[in-house]
C-alpha cells in the first residue's frame, strides 16, 4: 500500500495482491521480519517504467549510507541492554525495527521527486511535520502533552520498582557503553549532521536555480530571441523589450504570476492605471510612465474615472506623436485625481469640431455622468495635459 | 569646477550599460573614470575627486549605498546622482537617504540624462517623476494616529507649494514648465525640491521607513 510492493510481488506471483498484503501484515508481530522484507523489495524493485531500482541508486549515496553506519552503534546498545535486562521480545523486534528505518531512510533519500513527495504526504498526514498556523500549535500541545506523560509514567516506574543491585548492574553497564560509544562516534555524527544540513541547503538552492532558469528561459530569453529577428524594426523591439520589461518587474517586485502580468480584472486604482499603461503600450508602441499616489479599491465612479483616463491615453498615443505619456494619479482622501499628459504636437480645444465624440463623449461626459470634472488643457505645439478629477464618496466611521 | 562640462565618474557593475551611457553623455560632460565595484569606486573617487559621481544602485558589493556612505566625510564637495533599474521604492529612498542629491531611472534619455547631471553639479536636486510620486506617498501618510513625539513640522511635512511642485514633477513636468505653472522662477521651483531632498534626508519619521517596506505590499 505504501511503496507499491504487494501489487507488484503478486504480480510477478500471479497471485491476488490482497494475499500478499496479508501474508506481510500476519508477518509483522511474529517476527518483525516482514518490514524490513518490504523495504529490501521496495528497493529492489524498480518503479514501473522507470530503469532502475532505488537501490542501484542507493549504492552510490554513500553520505546515507554512511549515516546509516554511524546510527548502528545505537542498534548495538539497545541489542546489548535488551539482552541484558532479559527483555526477548525487543530483541527480536529491534533489528528489524532499525533494518526497515534504515531502509525507509535510504529509499527517501534516493527515490524520485515524485515518490519522495508523496512520502512526504504521508509522513505530513500522520506527524503533521508541516506547520501552519493553526495546527502547529495544536501539534506542539500535544507533544508537549505527551512528553509530560512519558516522563511521569518512567519517574513512577522507577520509583515505584523494586531497586535491586542486580538490575542496576547491567544499567550502569549501558550508561558506560553509551558514553563510549559517544565519545568514539560523537565527531562523525556532529559532522554527517552537518553535511546532512548543507546538502538540504544545496537542495533548496538548486530548485530555486531552476525555478530561476525555467522563468529566464520562458521569457527572456524568448523575448529576446524574437529581438534578434525583428531587428530592422526598431519599434517593434522597443516594444517588444518594454513588455518584458514590465513582466519580469511584476515578477520581481511585485510577486507578479509570471506570463500573464495583471491578467484578471483589476480591483484597485493603481493597479487599474498599471493596465491601462499595460494596453496602451501593447497597442500603440508608445512608453507610458505611470506614476501613483495612494491607493483605494475600485468603485463604479472610480472605474468610470479609469475608463475615461484610458481614453485620454490612447489619445495621447495616438496623436499627440510625442515617444511618451506621463499618467499620474494621485488619491486623496476627498477625491481621486487623473493627470495625463503629453509633450507632443497639441491642439486648439476651441477648433474641435464639435462631432469628434471621442473627447466629448468618452472623456466629458463619462466623468459628467458619475459626478466627476474633466479639464482638458492643450495648445498647438505645446502638448496637452487632460485632468480627471472624482470625488471621493464621505467614508461613514 | 567648471559648471558647464561637470567631471563625472561612471559607477556600475555593467560594463556594456557604462558604455552606453558614455555614449549617452558625449562630449557635453568629461568622464573621468569608470568602476565597476565599490572598491575601486572609492579609489577613484578619492583619486578624481569628480564633480558628479553617477551611481548604480545595486552593485554585486553592496551598492551606491555603501560607495556614499564610504567617500561622504573624506570628500563633501563629490556629489551623487543614483541611477537603477529598480522601481523598488525602499532601494531608491535609502541610497537618497544615504546621501545621493537625485535619482533617475536607468530608461532616461540622453539629454535628460546630461540635463540631470548638470543640475546635480550645481548643487541642485534632480526628481524622476517616480522619485517624486514616491515622496508624495511616503509624506501622505499624515500623523492621523497619535502625533509622535518626535515629529517636527519644519523636517516631517512638505509645505503647500513644495507638494505641488512634486505633484507636477510626477505629472511628468520639467522644472521650466513647473516655473511659468506656478508663476514662480525656475530657481524658486529648484529650492523647493532641495528642500524636500533635504527633508528626505534628514527626516526622522519613522513612517517614512516604514512606508517604504510596506509600500512592497499594496
Amino acid at each position: 500500500m505504501v511503496g507499491g510492493v504487494a501489487s507488484a510481488v503478486a504480480e510477478r506471483l500471479r497471485v491476488d495482491p490482497g494475499v500478499v498484503r496479508v501474508l506481510l501484515v500476519i508477518s509483522v508481530p511474529l517476527s518483525g521480519i516482514g518490514v524490513p522484507l518490504y523495504m529490501l523489495a521496495w528497493l529492489l524493485i524498480p518503479l514501473e517504467g522507470s530503469e532502475r531500482s532505488i537501490a542501484g541508486r542507493a549504492t552510490g549515496d554513500l553520505r546515507g549510507i554512511a549515516i546509516l553506519i554511524a546510527l548502528s552503534p545505537v542498534l548495538v546498545v539497545t541489542l546489548i541492554a535488551s539482552s541484558a535486562l532479559g527483555n526477548r521480545y525487543v530483541t527480536t523486534l529491534d533489528t528489524a525495527v532499525f533494518l526497515s528505518a534504515g531502509g525507509l531512510f535510504l529509499i527517501y533519500r534516493n527515490a524520485d521527486e515524485d515518490e519522495r513527495a508523496w512520502l512526504r504526504n504521508i509522513a505530513d498526514s500522520y506527524l503533521h511535520l508541516t506547520p501552519s498556523a493553526s495546527r502547529s500549535r495544536k501539534a506542539l500541545a500535544l507533544r508537549i502533552l505527551a512528553g509530560v506523560a512519558l516522563l511521569a509514567a518512567g519517574m513512577l516506574i522507577l520509583t515505584l520498582g523494586h531497586i535491586s543491585g542486580a538490575a542496576l548492574e547491567p544499567l550502569a553497564g549501558v550508561v558506560l557503553l553509551l558514553v563510549a560509544l559517544a565519545l568514539l562516534f560523537g565527531p562523525w555524527w556532529l559532522r554527517l549532521g552537518r553535511d546532512l544540513m548543507t546538502e538540504r541547503q544545496a537542495r533548496v538552492r538548486a530548485e530555486e536555480r531552476a525555478d530561476m532558469a525555467a522563468r529566464v528561459h520562458d521569457s527572456v530569453l524568448q523575448t529576446l530571441a524574437l529581438i534578434q529577428r525583428k531587428a530592422d524594426d526598431p519599434q517593434q523591439v522597443a516594444q517588444l523589450a518594454r513588455a518584458q520589461e514590465r513582466e519580469l518587474r511584476s515578477w520581481l517586485f511585485e510577486g507578479g504570476e509570471p506570463g500573464s502580468p495583471g491578467a484578471s480584472d483589476p480591483t484597485t486604482v493603481s493597479s487599474g492605471a498599471k493596465q491601462i499603461a499595460r494596453e496602451v503600450e501593447d497597442a500603440h508602441g508608445v512608453a507610458v510612465e505611470v506614476v501613483t499616489v495612494g491607493d483605494c479599491q475600485l468603485d463604479d465612479e472610480l472605474r468610470a474615472l479609469l475608463a475615461a483616463g484610458r481614453e485620454a491615453t490612447v489619445n495621447a498615443a495616438k496623436w499627440s506623436g510625442a515617444p511618451t505619456v506621463s499618467l499620474f494619479v494621485e488619491v486623496e482622501p476627498s477625491s481621486v485625481s487623473m493627470f495625463v499628459r503629453d509633450r507632443g504636437a497639441g491642439f486648439d480645444p476651441a477648433a474641435v469640431a464639435p462631432d469628434r465624440r471621442g473627447v466629448a463623449e468618452s472623456i466629458r461626459g463619462r466623468m459628467a455622468r458619475h459626478g466627476g470634472k474633466a479639464t482638458i488643457r492643450s495648445s498647438p505645439g505645446q502638448g496637452t495635459e487632460v485632468e480627471l478629477t472624482m470625488p471621493r464618496p464621505v467614508v461613514r466611521t | 569646477m567648471s559648471p558647464d562640462r561637470p567631471r563625472v565618474l561612471l559607477v556600475d557593475d555593467h560594463q556594456l550599460f557604462r558604455a552606453g551611457v558614455r555614449g549617452e553623455l558625449g562630449d557635453a560632460v568629461l568622464v573621468v573614470g569608470e568602476a565597476d565595484n565599490v572598491a575601486s569606486a572609492v579609489r577613484l573617487i578619492g583619486r578624481e575627486e569628480p564633480d558628479v559621481v553617477l551611481l548604480d544602485v545595486h552593485m554585486p558589493d553592496g551598492g551606491g549605498q555603501a560607495v556614499i556612505e564610504a567617500v561622504r566625510s573624506p570628500y563633501p564637495d563629490v556629489r551623487f546622482l543614483a541611477l537603477s533599474v529598480s522601481d523598488a521604492p525602499e532601494d531608491v529612498i535609502a541610497v537618497i537617504r544615504a546621501g545621493a542629491r537625485g535619482y533617475v531611472t536607468k530608461t532616461i534619455s540622453g539629454p535628460e540624462l546630461v540635463d540631470a547631471v548638470r543640475r546635480v553639479a550645481s548643487g541642485d536636486a534632480v526628481f524622476s517623476p517616480r522619485l517624486a510620486g514616491f515622496v508624495l506617498d511616503a509624506f501622505a501618510t499624515l500623523p492621523d494616529a497619535a502625533p509622535q513625539a518626535s515629529f517636527d513640522p519644519e523636517l516631517d511635512q512638505l509645505s503647500r507649494r513644495e507638494h505641488e511642485v512634486l505633484r507636477l514633477i510626477a505629472r511628468g513636468y520639467t522644472y521650466k514648465e513647473i516655473a511659468r505653472e506656478l508663476s514662480i522662477s525656475t530657481k524658486t521651483v529648484e529650492s523647493h525640491v532641495s528642500s524636500v531632498l533635504r527633508k528626505l534626508q534628514l527626516s526622522t519619521r519613522h513612517q517614512l521607513a516604514r512606508w517604504a517596506t510596506e509600500r512592497r505590499l499594496i
